[in-house]
């Protein structure tokens, strides 16, 4: 049974994404299903002549009917190829069983549909339309995250082989969450773990901590754990900087988007700085 | 908050630009709508202008133009003339709740009872309305009329021949105030309707007495106006869903159509509802976003505010050929070929919605007619399915009757007839297993039944009685059930 959903849009992620999957494929000895959504296209063609004549709607309808069919045979062909690809290059890192899927429509409806009997879906950190130089995030990434139950793998640029991962631990039940799955799952089995709460050390945020740690050893887990004040994104960033992990596992989007669009998200913060693949949970 | 920026930042540049063609075009078709009212202009331009801006904030279909419309002025004629416009503004307000209660109470499921005869009834109706209120422009008038409008005419089906980048219905007025002023024609302008806006709208509260009386006066009005708004912004809605293949919110386009029409009647506008002409005009001119319905009040407002002196000597030759394009544009030309195609109950279907509102102009009593009519032919052709068959006993002295099929209350008749009370017997079997009796028609005329064998001395049976009577949906609720629809379908 496919586990895996691999979300790949022919942007320069893909092919991360692809290596990602690959790489998770392995370890947790199942196949991937490889997804392109095909978004919803418009045909606009402006006519400003502002009349309407007799069967004015029928004419209007055929004529869009006709613009959204060719961009989406064109839509269709280029999502098929991106398809192909990401398939090979899957299979030629070893993975047997891969699936494509083409879709049409929203993402995150679609998503829903199909993410039934995912355990992981993987995504790119950026779009097709991302703007690189001004660090953006793509636009699709928050919505599926926050749309879906399932972790989610964002993947950096480039795959590089995990070795040892660093969980953001804030006590918070997402944190708990991810910390439970990572116990019992064998995606990051053998690992090096080092759990980190950025926090002034009171005895409840330790014992949280401890617990966690007690959690992923009965797991046999190799971890560290540490905790220590500061800005969350501040310190986390630091370390990844400082070559400390390669992956980091987190809680995501534990405040409402108001709050978020005044005071801003450490989880946007970490994935827009931070050059490693980041395992989210909700 | 990525859904909301999309509705209304998703196609920007086209949306300001179909903004501007729609505005054009909402100009003349609120004057003309306000003439129909028996209102000055700017009662027509100021509705317009805040049921555009608001349903683009509050509707539920972006894209889809809402405005002054002729389909709610033709239902205001009678209390304007008997009562004034105050009368107008308070029915307004409560149309626009009306609208509200039905949008909160999910009315606009109801929908699905209006077929598409009766759409296409209600579109043709709605052309034919428009037609009809540009006659007065068009009789006791000098040869001068006619020419400028067929010019008028010309210009707007002609024009796009050669160019589609400006609007030919702006060239028409351009060109057609320009002549007339050039040869001093002695011909009706805008000006000569009534009093244009030359400010801001401010708000007001209608000057009426709040007594049992005015909403005896208003309510009737009211509710055509909602019942006849909401019927058409669902339909255009429609259309734009399948122009542009998108969904739409359906109830939050009624609360948005009334919060528009409460709103409007507190600044001295009209009732208004969406625009199947305009929205057509708006998406073949790009305009897919909620920017453009916006963009289109706001425009309106600029223009009339700003240009109230010139638009006042535009000919209303120049508007009665918008007009009548409009109404050409909204006329569904396809319904007359498909008369001969269509199963003659829908066609009778559509010709009576018409019917019935060119007659009343009323566009609900139509729609009204339409689905009521609709209702009966359905009945009658299921009530088509049903047959009863039967055995004699080898004695000749029983028999047996087996019935399948529906029993309600358009069936019931037939049913009587299918059992020979002539025949003397000494047993009757009525097996009804295999029937589905819908309502208390039908259980009485099989009690009739019954009776009438036991009168020519023959002892009834009926057999299956109880499963039969369990698709009585309305006590049994059978649809909660699981196994419900195999039910229905098994016999």
């Amino acid at each position: 049974m496919p586990e895996l959903i691999a979300l790949v849009d022919g942007s320069t992620y893909s092919e991360s994404v692809c290596d990602h999957a690959a790489w998770a494929a392995s370890r947790l000895g199942t196949g991937v299903t490889v997804a392109h959504i095909l978004g919803h296209r418009q045909g606009v063609k402006t006519d400003l002549s502002g009349n309407i004549g007799l069967g004015a709607r029928t004419a209007l309808l055929e004529e869009l009917a006709e613009l959204d069919k060719a961009k989406a045979r064109l839509a269709q062909k280029r999502g098929r190829a991106i398809l192909e690809d990401a398939k090979a290059r899957i299979e030629a890192l070893g993975v047997e069983q891969v699936e494509t899927r083409l879709r049409n429509g929203d993402l995150v409806e679609t998503l829903t549909d199909l993410e039934s009997d995912a355990t992981i879906l993987l995504i790119g950190k950026r779009g097709e339309a991302a703007d690189f130089a001004k660090l953006h995030l793509g636009s699709n990434l928050e919505r599926v995250v926050r749309s879906t139950t399932k972790p989610v793998l964002v993947c950096s640029r480039g795959f590089k082989p995990v070795k040892r991962v660093l969980i953001a631990f804030d006590g918070g039940a997402s944190a708990m969450k991810s910390v439970d799955h990572i116990a019992r799952s064998p995606l990051l089995a053998g690992l090096a773990v080092k759990l980190l709460t950025v926090a002034p050390d009171t005895p409840e945020a330790r014992a949280k901590l401890d617990g966690a740690a007690a959690l992923l050893r009965a797991g046999s887990f190799d971890v560290e754990t540490e905790i220590g004040p500061g800005q969350p994104e501040d310190v986390i960033v630091r370390r990844i900087k400082g070559g400390e992990a390669d992956m980091i596992v987190m809680g995501a989007f534990n405040h409402t988007r108001f709050r978020n669009l005044f005071i801003g998200s450490t989880t946007t913060e970490l994935l827009r700085s931070c050059q490693v693949p980041i395992l989210l949970f909700r | 908050m990525t859904g909301f920026q999309a509705e209304w930042f998703g196609n920007v540049r086209r949306d300001l630009v179909a903004g501007l063609v729609v505005a054009l075009a909402l100009i003349p078709e609120a004057i003309a709508f306000s003439i129909i009212a028996g209102v000055d202009p700017k009662v027509g331009l100021y509705a317009s202008f805040s049921i555009a801006v608001l349903t683009a904030i509050a509707g539920g279909r972006p894209g889809m133009i809402s405005a002054a419309t002729a389909a709610t002025a033709v239902l205001m004629v009678t209390l304007v003339r008997d009562y004034g416009l105050e009368y107008l503004l308070a029915a307004t307000v409560l149309a626009g709740l009306l609208q509200i209660g039905a949008g909160a109470l999910k009315l606009g499921n109801v929908m699905r009872f209006v077929s598409r005869s009766v759409m296409t009834g209600f579109v043709n109706a709605l052309a034919i309305l428009i037609f009809m209120a540009q006659l007065p422009e068009l009789t006791g008038v000098g040869w001068e009329t006619y020419a400028m409008v067929a010019a008028g005419l010309g210009i707007i089906y002609g024009l796009p021949y050669i160019t589609t980048a400006i609007p030919s219905p702006l060239v028409t007025i351009v060109v057609l105030t320009g002549v007339a002023i050039y040869l001093d024609m002695d011909i009706r302008t805008v000006g000569d309707m009534g009093q244009l806006p030359d400010t801001l709208p401010v708000f007001l509260i209608p000057q009426i007495p709040l007594t049992l009386e005015t909403i005896q006066i208003i309510l009737p009005v009211s509710a055509a106006i909602a019942v006849v708004g909401l019927l058409e912004s669902l339909m255009t809605a429609q259309l734009v869903d399948d122009l542009t293949d998108t969904k739409s919110d359906k109830n939050r386009e009624c609360i948005g159509q009334g919060i528009a029409n409460t709103a409007t009647g507190f600044i001295g506008g009209m009732a208004g509802c969406a625009m199947i002409g305009q929205s057509m005009i708006n998406v073949k001119s790009g305009g897919r976003g909620r920017l453009s319905c916006f963009a289109a009040g706001v425009y309106l407002l600029i223009l009339i505010v700003g240009l109230g002196d010139w638009v006042a000597i535009i000919p209303m030759a120049a508007l009665v050929a918008i007009m009548i394009m409009v109404s050409i544009g909204t006329f569904s030309w396809s319904s007359v070929k498909a008369l001969r195609e269509h199963p003659t109950s829908s066609s009778i279907v559509m010709l009576a919605t018409v019917v019935t509102t060119v007659v009343s102009h009323n566009l609900a009593i139509g729609v009204l007619t339409g689905v009521l009519l609709s209702g009966i032919f359905f009945a009658g052709k299921i009530a088509q399915i049903f047959r009863v068959r039967s055995t004699l006993s080898p004695d000749g002295r029983a028999r047996t009757y087996v019935v399948e099929g529906q029993l309600f209350f358009a069936s019931s008749q037939n049913f009587t007839e299918a059992f020979d009370f002539g025949e003397a017997l000494e047993n009757v079997v009525i097996d009804v297993s295999g029937a589905h009796i819908w309502d208390i028609s039908s259980v009485a005329a099989l009690d009739m039944i019954v009776l009438k064998f036991r009168r020519e001395g023959a002892e009834v049976e009926i057999i299956g009685m109880n499963s039969a009577s369990e698709t009585i949906v309305d006590q049994l609720a059978l649809h909660d059930k699981p196994g419900a629809l195999d039910k229905l379908m098994d016999h």
